[in-house]
């Protein structure tokens, strides 16, 4: 994975609360059996409205995705990060985000941003003001910054560092092999097997 | 299991005996814990980069035993026997079954008698327990929580992690109760409490948190209700839902084909009667819901908090005080295509579907068919019936439920995700309004431009008979 300090680039406003991921990615585009060459997939019937965001330039060079509470619920497809990753988002800010949509972001280098929901709106005013306008989201210093707009973001320490260092994570837990054979040895013998099928 | 390592004397409630079982390095220094995974479930949509990722490194699946497989996303629920039309679903599939082989999983495959929703799959074989850990490349494995299992959804980096690990890197999750107290009346089931609880606590309401459902409504319900129950934690932003065993619960498992025997048996529920969460442990959050009062539910939008009690009208976007719901709720309404203060039982449906992971069990078809028993389908609407799997579909055949189906003038069909996210061509066309008892009512879910109300079966029932949004009560 590609390291991760300091993103900039066109902030693209999502200007809508509870963005699903059957919505970033709809289910007919999850038949692949690649993990790239989602671009097109990206918010697909939205996109057919020639009005929506990713339509409109300067946003169609977004990098950025600025978008309002609970970004990514529901399903946990990855394939909604891939298609973020492949459009070229390399970071998301948002209020909040679903779990398990947050945590397959960290595993593709996808920054995800947590700030108050006056920060996402201040952010807004000043794209809709200056459309093209440049967000920074800064990891090193978890910083967001877009015009006047200065704020803190959290996000936690171990993924910072997974990410600043660019880690992969089944490297990371195969050095606690050892204590996973131990844990095995202390497993009870009636808990689920699959194989023999019976 | 290594309950007696977790060294501490204080009250802990039933997910953290479930965590602290099962944590094989404890993190230092804000690392996350890496915890164990007992059954690893698979199926055709989240699984083949996972492998194509062991095939690039190298590493093999280090427990093949805990590991099972099945075709559920994309599986037609009609000639099923037919090569499959369309050639991505047809290449997925292929690829599971290749994949199978050679890392020597066990699949349970279209025509298999096991084949079915990977959720309805596992507790059907008795590998569900209590206690044990559960991870699958779906959100909605949260259903096997209904077993006090802690079960949750991953994305596919974490379904090759656990391919080659058999553990998981995770941050303890926060504890929230949700008391479901008194009775629920006949007509109101459990999908009815979780779109309660939903619409109380919203769609981020359990983000972080596990969710522990108690008290007298919940200790009434069957597996099946409290699976139902749990399934749609997920709708609620938790990751987790979760039922302490009981009775209920063993009787549920005991002789099915993967359930301990014998000695094993006695062990294992000796353990199992020591997880209920302990007098005096503290949750994070609580929630309380009065089983009482509630009524049969039915979604109004495009998310599955965005529900009312079917007594209840469309609600008027200019009564939500909250400016970023109120948006939410307009564009919810103009999307489904209604207008605020419509009687939620005036409107009519063109489908009615009967399945999911949420609700395609034996007694949510039992439930199903004992409402349109001898009654006949709505002039101008489809009824389609999908069973959780192959099983449960020949259980409910020797009960003759596929004839009670046809002759009410439904499609009874073989077993699958269907019309839930139509992957399959099991779908909603344009502007098609559906009564689902799936989980999910997220715009074009169940195809592009379709309208999706989320409800119970015996919703769905009172609705096929009469072609509007009813309830079992206005049903004879």
């Amino acid at each position: 994975m590609d390291t991760v300090s300091v993103i900039t680039g066109i902030g693209v406003p999502l200007k809508r609360s509870n963005v699903d991921t059957d919505q970033i990615i709809p289910a007919e585009f999850l038949k692949r059996v690649t993990k790239t060459g989602f671009e097109d997939a990206l918010f697909y019937r939205w996109r057919e409205d020639p009005e929506f965001v990713l339509n409109v330039e300067p946003f169609t060079h977004g990098t950025v995705l600025v978008a309002g509470m609970d970004f990514g619920t529901g399903s946990s497809r990855e394939h909604a990060v891939w298609a973020l990753r492949d459009f070229g988002f390399n970071a998301v800010i948002a209020p909040r985000f679903a779990d398990i949509f947050r945590g397959n972001s960290g595993k593709q280098g996808l920054l995800t941003a947590v700030v108050p929901e006056s920060i996402v709106e201040a952010i807004w005013a000043e794209i809709d003001a200056n459309p093209g306008v440049s967000v920074t989201v800064d990891l090193v210093n978890r910083s967001v910054s877009c015009g006047d707009v200065h704020s803190p973001f959290e996000i936690d320490d171990y993924t910072r560092w997974r990410l600043m260092e660019g880690l992969d994570d089944i490297g990371l837990t195969l050095r606690h092999e050892a204590d996973i054979d131990a844990f095995e040895t202390h497993r009870e013998s009636w808990l689920p097997k699959t194989l023999p099928a019976r | 299991m290594n309950a007696a390592a977790s060294g501490t004397n204080l009250p802990r409630t039933l997910a953290q005996k479930v965590w602290d079982a099962h944590r094989v390095v404890t993190g230092e220094n804000g690392e996350p814990d890496l915890i164990y995974i007992d059954l690893h479930l698979v199926h055709e949509v989240t699984s083949p980069q996972a492998f194509d990722g062991l095939r690039v490194a190298g590493r093999p699946v280090r427990r093949p035993d805990l590991t099972i497989a099945t075709e559920d996303h994309n599986t037609p629920t009609l000639n099923i026997t037919e090569k499959i039309v369309d050639p991505t679903s047809r290449i997925q599939i292929e690829t599971l079954r290749s994949n199978a082989k050679e890392f020597g999983i066990r699949l349970h495959s279209l025509g298999d008698v096991e084949q079915g929703i990977v959720h309805v799959v596992g507790p059907q074989l008795g590998l569900t327990m209590p206690g044990i850990t559960v991870v699958c490349g779906d959100s909605h494995t949260s259903t096997h929580g209904a077993f006090g299992a802690m079960a949750f959804g991953i994305g596919t980096s974490e379904v090759e992690h656990v391919l080659a690990t058999q553990t998981l890197p995770l941050k303890p999750f926060k504890t929230m109760a949700i008391t479901v107290n008194g009775h629920l009346r006949d007509g109101v089931s459990a999908k009815d409490i979780i779109l309660a609880v939903i619409a109380k606590i919203s769609t981020g309401g359990g983000q972080g948190y596990v969710l522990e459902y108690r008290g007298s409504a919940i200790r009434e319900l069957s597996m099946e209700g409290r699976m139902t129950i749990c399934n749609m934690s997920i709708e609620a932003g938790a990751r987790a839902g979760m039922v302490a065993p009981d009775e209920t619960t063993f009787e549920y498992l005991k002789g099915r084909s993967h359930a301990p025997q014998g000695a094993d048996w006695d062990a294992a529920v000796e353990y199992w009667k020591t997880l209920p969460t302990d007098k005096g442990a503290v949750f994070d959050a609580e929630v309380v819901i009065d089983g009482d009062a509630l009524e049969p539910f039915v979604t109004w939008g495009t998310n599955p908090g965005q529900g009312v009690a079917l007594s209840e009208s469309v609600p008027n976007p200019a009564d939500i005080p909250d400016l970023n719901d109120r948006a939410a709720a307009e564009r919810a309404l103009e999307y489904m295509d209604l207008a605020p203060g419509t009687p939620m039982k005036s409107i009519p449906v063109d489908q009615v579907f009967m399945g999911s992971c949420t609700n395609s069990r034996i007694e949510d078809l039992r439930a199903f068919a004992s409402v349109i028993k001898g009654k006949k389908l709505a002039n101008g609407v489809k009824l389609m019936v999908v069973p959780g799997s192959a099983r449960v579909r020949l259980e409910a055949e020797a009960e003759g439920i596929d004839k009670i189906v046809e002759d009410f003038g439904g499609e009874w069909r073989f077993a699958g995700c269907s019309m839930c996210l139509g992957m399959n061509p099991d779908q909603l066309q344009p502007g098609e309004r559906c009564a689902s008892t799936s989980n999910r009512n997220f715009e074009g879910r169940q195809g592009a431009g379709g309208r999706t109300h989320l409800v119970s079966p015996l919703v769905a029932a009172a609705t096929a008979i009469r072609g509007t949004l009813s309830s079992p009560w206005d049903v004879e």
